[in-house]
């Protein structure tokens, strides 16, 4: 061991280095500026240090708006969307013809742009003074008066919000838990069948648990991803979030690094660290969950 | 619960287009013994499998019917069978506990079949005692070793007292000593149970060893049933000779000429037989005995000992491969270092038809039949064969 040392950490440095310099650095920076006050980009100067940043921003109904909106989001898409992805990989695991057809289907909006899908979903939802837009129309069939879904309540613009993450986050849901449904073996459903294991039954003691470690890692990554949701929200809802109601954690942040009045780093930085601290309390829970969950 | 196989085939569609299908198992007849311990016995790919997932279930036939005693069984899907099966790789769900895994079964039963939890442990535990694994009852199936394993996916089978064990390669897991000893306990548990059991195998030593009954299948037919010594005793084909008994059984090209065995231009011995024909001569290893008036002459390469025995490894002409003689480590001085001599133990020695493969007797009454067997028929027959 002793004698590789140096061999081990040569072999280490160019990741180290990048590491380092483009995550490490920035991240200690970060946290720097946001104990700054009033910090300047062009003069690197500051007033002060203490709390005042995090104490502005937890006061600020802006950040509160996009703390409730992206929480909102966050809890209604990672569970919907996993179950869904569950619900459609079974079902594609299940029959055989069609299936490469369906599979390719499924997997379409995954290699779409967000952008692209964002002025569909427009088109789809938006109620102008000329057209109420086709969901509408599908629901003047059934004598529903037509909502504005991009411009009009909150609850119509959150639930576009939640529709199109959730149909953007399947693609990749679905082909990670096809996978691992294909690799639960065989014999194991085998023997479930010559012991006359209710199907249901096989699916909550024997597929769940084979199948757990992937649904967990999607849990996570969907969390994750999730908090961090921005571009979606910009294209259905445009760049001014903060008026449309509708701005994210992420969306805040970009606001305060470089929106209208701009410039504000020292926000934008604590901002940035409760984001952080969110993201990594979320996972921690997650992670002491799975402990009793998760069967590796 | 005795197994009935009437004439069963399974034949599976071939997946390249205009290819024949194949037959996994052709024209299976045999009647599996109450209480039994019978081995399925043949190379891989000979449809031993098949027929035991046949009778597990999991595998419909093409043809034929599928009795349990008298219930006509066939279409019965495999939960309704009641059959205990454990799979080559157990199949133990990794993510439950020993107890859990010996448990599922039970948890299964519904209707006036369900057991109260009490009676479940108690059963649990009983299965567990018999295989001698009370003590792991709540470790993971990954922390076992694979003799363990095994143990545990025997329980799991055992415990909802099927009418049927069915054993998939129980033992292609296990070590060369783990083997031996866990097929004494698959004996034992069998006699203790007196569940008639079924089980497949490509090693014809774990076969010979603890089977009441052993068939021999070879191309998805059955080419002999039988005791396991009388079937090496008695071999009803060359396919069987040759599959039975390590080191395999020496071949040699020879001719029946004027009632008399010859291999090349040495006569073996007298054989009563109606003409004069080209055979195949088999030769147990235990059966060639290098003596100095041998009638076999070959040409001596090497030896190999292997403790309690050594074998001679000699070549002959008439003969493709090495033929080797066993001899008990004790009289090796006699061998001569440079070409031996055989003499032939005639109980050892079998002669098969060149052509089909089938047992030839000197008995004048079996001529016959020989004759009949060996009619235009191609390499191995799918005559059953039923010896007793």
């Amino acid at each position: 061991m002793e004698k590789n040392n140096l061999k081990a950490w040569l072999y280490l440095l160019p990741a180290l280095l990048f590491i380092a310099v483009f995550l490490v650095y920035p991240l200690v920076d970060v946290f720097i500026y946001s104990f700054e006050e009033g910090y300047n980009f062009a003069s690197q100067s500051f007033f002060g240090i203490g709390f005042y940043n995090y104490k502005f921003v937890l006061n600020d109904p802006y950040f509160i708006k996009a703390l409730v909106n992206t929480f909102i989001l966050v809890i209604i898409t990672v569970p919907v969307s996993t179950i869904l992805a569950l619900l459609i990989s079974m079902g594609l695991s299940s029959i055989k013809a069609l299936r490469n057809l369906f599979q390719t289907i499924y997997f379409l909006p995954y290699v779409t742009n967000t952008l692209a899908v964002g002025m569909v979903f427009m088109i789809l939802f938006k109620k102008t003074a000329y057209s109420d837009g086709l969901v509408n129309a599908v629901l003047s069939l059934f004598n529903i008066a037509p909502v504005d879904f991009i411009d009009g309540p909150y609850w119509a613009k959150m639930f576009v919000l939640c529709f199109y993450t959730v149909w953007v986050v399947l693609p990749f849901k679905i082909i990670i838990l096809t996978s691992a449904l294909a690799s639960v073996k065989k014999e194991y459903y085998d023997a479930a069948k010559i012991d006359g294991t209710s199907s249901f039954r096989v699916f909550r003691k024997i597929t769940l648990p084979m199948i757990s470690p992937m649904i967990f890692y999607l849990v996570i990554t969907g969390f994750i991803g999730a908090f961090k949701a921005y571009s979606d929200v910009v294209a259905i809802f445009g760049t001014d979030l903060n008026n449309a109601g509708m701005n994210t954690l992420v969306g805040y942040i970009y606001d305060m690094l470089y929106g209208d009045s701009g410039g504000y780093p020292s926000y934008a930085s604590s901002a940035a660290i409760i984001l952080f601290l969110i993201v990594l309390t979320v996972t921690t829970i997650n992670l002491l969950v799975s402990k009793k969950r998760v069967h590796y | 619960m005795k197994v009935v196989l009437k004439h069963v085939d399974k034949e599976f569609p071939s997946k390249t287009k205009g290819a024949d299908s194949v037959f996994a198992v052709k024209d299976f007849d045999f009647e599996f013994p109450e209480g039994k311990l019978v081995g399925l016995l043949g190379p891989s790919g000979c449809g031993k499998s098949t027929t035991l997932n046949l009778i597990s279930g999991l595998l419909r036939p093409t043809k034929g019917e599928i009795f349990f005693d008298s219930i006509d069984m066939t279409n019965t899907p495999a939960e309704k069978r009641g059959v205990g099966l454990v799979f080559q790789n157990y199949a133990l769900y990794p993510h439950l506990s020993v107890l859990n895994n010996i448990l599922f079964p039970l948890q299964n039963l519904k209707g006036k079949d369900k057991l109260t939890k009490e009676e479940m442990l108690k059963r649990a535990h009983d299965a567990a005692e018999l295989v001698e694994i009370s003590h792991l009852l709540d470790r993971k199936p990954a922390s076992l070793s694979g003799g363990q394993q095994q143990r545990v996916a025997i329980a799991r089978a055992l415990v909802k007292k099927p009418n049927v064990l069915l054993l998939d390669e129980p033992l292609s897991n296990l070590d060369a000593r783990l083997r031996l000893q866990t097929r004494e306990e698959i004996r034992r548990i069998q006699k203790e149970t007196k569940v008639t059991t079924i089980f497949v195998t490509h090693d014809q030593d774990e076969a010979m060893s603890i089977s009441d009954l052993i068939v021999v299948m070879n191309e998805g037919s059955i080419q002999q049933i039988g005791a396991p010594q009388e079937v090496y005793d008695n071999p009803k084909n060359l396919f069987v000779a040759k599959f039975l008994g390590i080191p395999p059984i020496n071949v040699f090209d020879g001719e029946i000429r004027e009632n008399s065995l010859y291999i090349g231009d040495e006569k073996i011995t007298s054989f009563a037989y109606g003409k004069n024909t080209a055979v195949k001569i088999a030769i147990r290893p235990e059966g060639l005995i290098p003596s100095e008036d041998g009638v076999l002459s070959a040409k001596f390469s090497s030896v190999e000992v292997m403790g309690r025995d050594i074998s001679v490894i000699a070549q002959h002409p008439a003969s493709s491969g090495k033929i080797r003689a066993i001899v008990s480590s004790v009289n090796s001085q006699n061998i001569c270092y440079d070409s031996v001599k055989f003499s032939v133990a005639e109980n050892k020695l079998f002669v098969f038809d060149s052509e089909s493969g089938e047992r030839l007797l000197a008995d004048k009454s079996q001529v016959q039949e020989g004759k009949s067997k060996s009619a235009g028929k191609p390499k191995t027959t799918k005559k059953k064969a039923q010896t007793k």
